[in-house]
């Protein structure tokens, strides 16, 4: 499954632990949320980047104490009909200020790369090798955006206002 | 009219270039079906029984004459010659090919005319009061604020996934005609004791197989917190409603569960986070969209014309006028409806030929503006009323002055066994039926008002249960059953029907409305008490006594 990072197809830094193989001291994980919730303060200290897969049903409240000291958070699309992952992007990132990796997991489509960019996903493990190439193009595939969300994206509703003053001053 | 300016029109072109691609992968294999299903229905194609099926969003009901041209090209270019308009002021298509539908779509486009989120677990159509600018004692138009949550829900990057569908209904007048509590979320514009203006917001309305009347969860939330409350309740049930069973997934489920007090809690602690993030809209970004929207250039014209005094001498017209002519906010017009339920014609379609007419008609008697009602019938909202006579005669050359505006055989009727692989029961031809039955005038007009919805499944698009009587059609062993239900309204009062007895077979069904409708003369207390107040005074009991009496 390739991974999208910075627009590009890339490596995974981060090494998946499943629930009862051993932790290991160092290097980039990716460890369950269960997992990293029975030992989160000790988890979230570890001397290299630590990243929590979190389901897409349990509050993301539970994990904010830790988010300062967490390298990645996983979000994870079990289908992509199921968008409840949006809602907690769109939260980490606007309401708690996350900073570190969004990484987007599960059944991840080009058909949502536009959405999940703008939900604030920043990396993408992608289902089919033909999206993973095409995540270029299918993330310009729009320049007018309606909502203001965190990514910063001018809103049509703003960038009227703006064409409307500017004409004005050029009157 | 809302005039699209040219970031609306990119988008839309950016839209169809997307789904092109969609349909392209789909074609050559690279999308699986199941892949494909949830993409196409995002943009209104439905796979029928027949064929694929487009349906094209009509944005609080209004169309420009150029835009119902366009309507016309398409079913006359990509399909069989007609369309149907639905109870949520959409147009459907029943013949698509699905390699033509990205060029039918941006022919469409070519005049800002889209299928964005015509289906799908997404926001629906902004739909409105579809005599909205023009309704009397209107607080002030609400396609302002429709607009404002086309664009806002168009494409939204959180809530484009949500556990079911989700439809939003917009009236700003006293007398609901946008059906705003059978919605997942009503909006009525009105002003507080302050004399500011607001909305109340209802939610969890809905029909379908649990049908709910929407509860008031706000009493009055100002137009600059509009967006964020919305955006509140959208987090919430796409965070908590249902994914584990398909007909437990609409917001009404969640409410119901929860409780509308408790619901309400968790959306106000959501809403007081982000009431005064972006989404707050201050004045001139309401201004903006408002001045985008153009009215006539009304003239001073006489409340009673000459033209219209001559007419009435004609039987013909008056029986027309009486039934589809309303009162206009300015004195001299009038708001036309155009039935496009004739007798033995399948409710809510037009032709190619008649929707040119009604085009060319717009054009010369109405500022070129059209309506689109959820009652599937068509309005020209600005009418001369000295042009009235002239108007009714080019009408009924086109087949569209049918004098049966709500009357019993103005039907609602979804499409049915006849086209959906939904369905359980043919509706057309039981809508079909009874316009046969009630073909004569004086009879449905002595009748009087009176509402029959018809649905060929328990999802309820014909909108069965708030029909005055509501037609149900289910299966049975293999045979098409009906339940039929009396009491129901869309309105302000909106209320859902009472089943009268078992269901009825296919070929019973128009006896048992007629055995209904006369139980309703004998037993009104005057002429003027209307079917639905007779119900409402009696009670189902008399109605069910006469018709299961000899069955």
């Amino acid at each position: 499954m390739p991974l999208v990072k910075s627009g590009k197809i890339s490596g995974d830094a981060f090494v998946h632990i499943a629930d009862d193989a051993p932790i290991p001291g160092d290097g980039a994980i990716m460890i369950p949320a269960a997992r990293f919730l029975d030992d989160a303060e000790l988890l979230s200290r570890r001397n290299a980047p630590t990243g929590v897969i979190w389901p897409n049903n349990r509050a993301i409240e539970d994990l904010v104490p830790y988010l300062d000291r967490l390298a990645a958070v996983a979000l994870v699309f079990p289908s992509f009909r199921d968008g409840r992952a949006y809602s907690q992007a769109r939260l980490l990132r606007e309401r708690h200020g996350f900073r570190g990796e969004l990484r987007a997991t599960g059944q991840v489509l080009r058909d949502q790369f536009v959405f999940m960019l703008r939900a604030g996903f920043d990396a993408f493990e992608v289902k089919k090798e033909s999206d993973a190439e095409a995540f270029a193009t299918a993330a310009k595939r729009y320049s007018v955006f309606y909502q203001p969300t965190g990514d910063g994206r001018v809103t049509a509703l703003h960038r009227r206002m703006q064409l409307r003053h500017s004409e004005s001053a050029e009157q | 009219m809302y005039a699209y300016d040219e970031i609306d029109r990119t988008l839309i072109n950016e839209r169809v270039t997307e789904f092109r691609d969609q349909v392209g992968r789909r074609l050559s294999g690279e999308l699986t079906e199941d892949e494909f299903k949830s993409l196409r229905l995002m943009n209104g194609v439905y796979l029928q029984l027949h064929a694929y099926m487009l349906r094209v969003a009509i944005p609080y009901g209004t169309l420009s004459s150029e835009q119902m041209r366009r309507l016309a090209h398409v079913a006359r270019r990509y399909d069989r010659g007609y369309g149907h308009f639905t109870t949520r002021q959409n147009i459907q298509y029943n013949w698509i090919k699905l390699a033509e539908l990205p060029d039918a779509l941006a022919d469409l486009a070519e005049v800002g005319i889209h299928a964005m989120q015509t289906s799908g677990n997404c926001t629906r159509n902004i739909t409105a009061d579809h005599w909205a600018g023009v309704a009397p004692g209107e607080i002030e138009d609400p396609r302002i604020w429709a607009e404002l949550l086309r664009q806002y829900s168009t494409l939204h990057p959180e809530f484009s996934f949500l556990p079911r569908k989700f439809k939003f209904a917009i009236t700003a007048s006293d007398h609901d005609r946008a059906a705003i509590k059978v919605h997942d979320i009503g909006l009525r514009l009105h002003k507080n004791a302050q004399g500011e203006t607001g909305f109340e917001v209802l939610v969890g309305g809905g029909l379908g197989r649990t049908p709910f009347i929407g509860k008031t969860i706000k009493p009055f939330v100002p137009g600059r917190d509009l967006l964020s409350y919305v955006e509140a309740i959208l987090r919430v049930y796409n965070q908590y409603g249902r994914r584990d069973n398909i007909y437990k997934a609409r917001i009404k489920i969640l409410v119901h569960e929860l409780g509308i007090e408790k619901f309400a809690q968790e959306v106000e602690s959501e809403w007081l986070q982000m009431r005064d993030s972006a989404l707050a809209l201050d004045d001139a970004v309401v201004e903006e969209i408002r001045s985008r929207f153009t009215y006539p250039a009304y003239e001073k014209l006489p409340a009673m014309p000459d033209e219209l005094k001559k007419a009435a001498h004609d039987p013909d017209f008056e029986a027309w006028r009486r039934n589809s002519v309303a009162t206009h906010k300015v004195p001299g017009y009038a708001v036309v409806t155009i039935s496009l339920k004739p007798v033995g014609g399948p409710p809510g379609d037009a032709t190619a030929e008649q929707m040119e007419a009604v085009a060319a008609l717009a054009d010369k008697y109405s500022f070129g503006e059209i309506r689109v009602g959820h009652e599937q019938n068509l309005a020209l909202p600005h009418v001369a009323k000295r042009d009235l006579p002239v108007l009714w005669r080019a009408l009924d050359k086109n087949g569209l002055a049918t004098p049966n505006v709500n009357l019993v055989t103005d039907i609602i009727a979804c499409p049915g066994l006849d086209y959906c692989s939904l369905a359980n029961a043919r509706s057309i031809p039981i809508a079909q039926e009874l316009t046969r039955r009630f073909a004569n005038h004086d009879t449905a007009n002595l009748i009087g008002r009176l509402h029959v919805n018809i649905s060929g499944c328990i999802n309820a698009c014909g909108h069965h249960h708030v029909g005055h009587i509501g037609i149900l059609g289910v299966e049975k062993n293999g045979e098409e059953f009906y339940q039929i239900t009396i009491g129901g309204r869309a309105d302000e009062n909106a209320t859902v029907g009472t089943l009268i007895g078992p269901s009825v077979p296919y070929g019973e069904v128009a006896d048992v409305v007629e055995d209904i409708v006369e139980a309703y003369l004998a037993l009104r207390a005057r002429p003027d008490e209307l079917f639905i107040d007779t119900v409402k005074r009696l009670g189902v009991e008399p109605f069910r006594e006469r018709v299961y009496a000899t069955r």
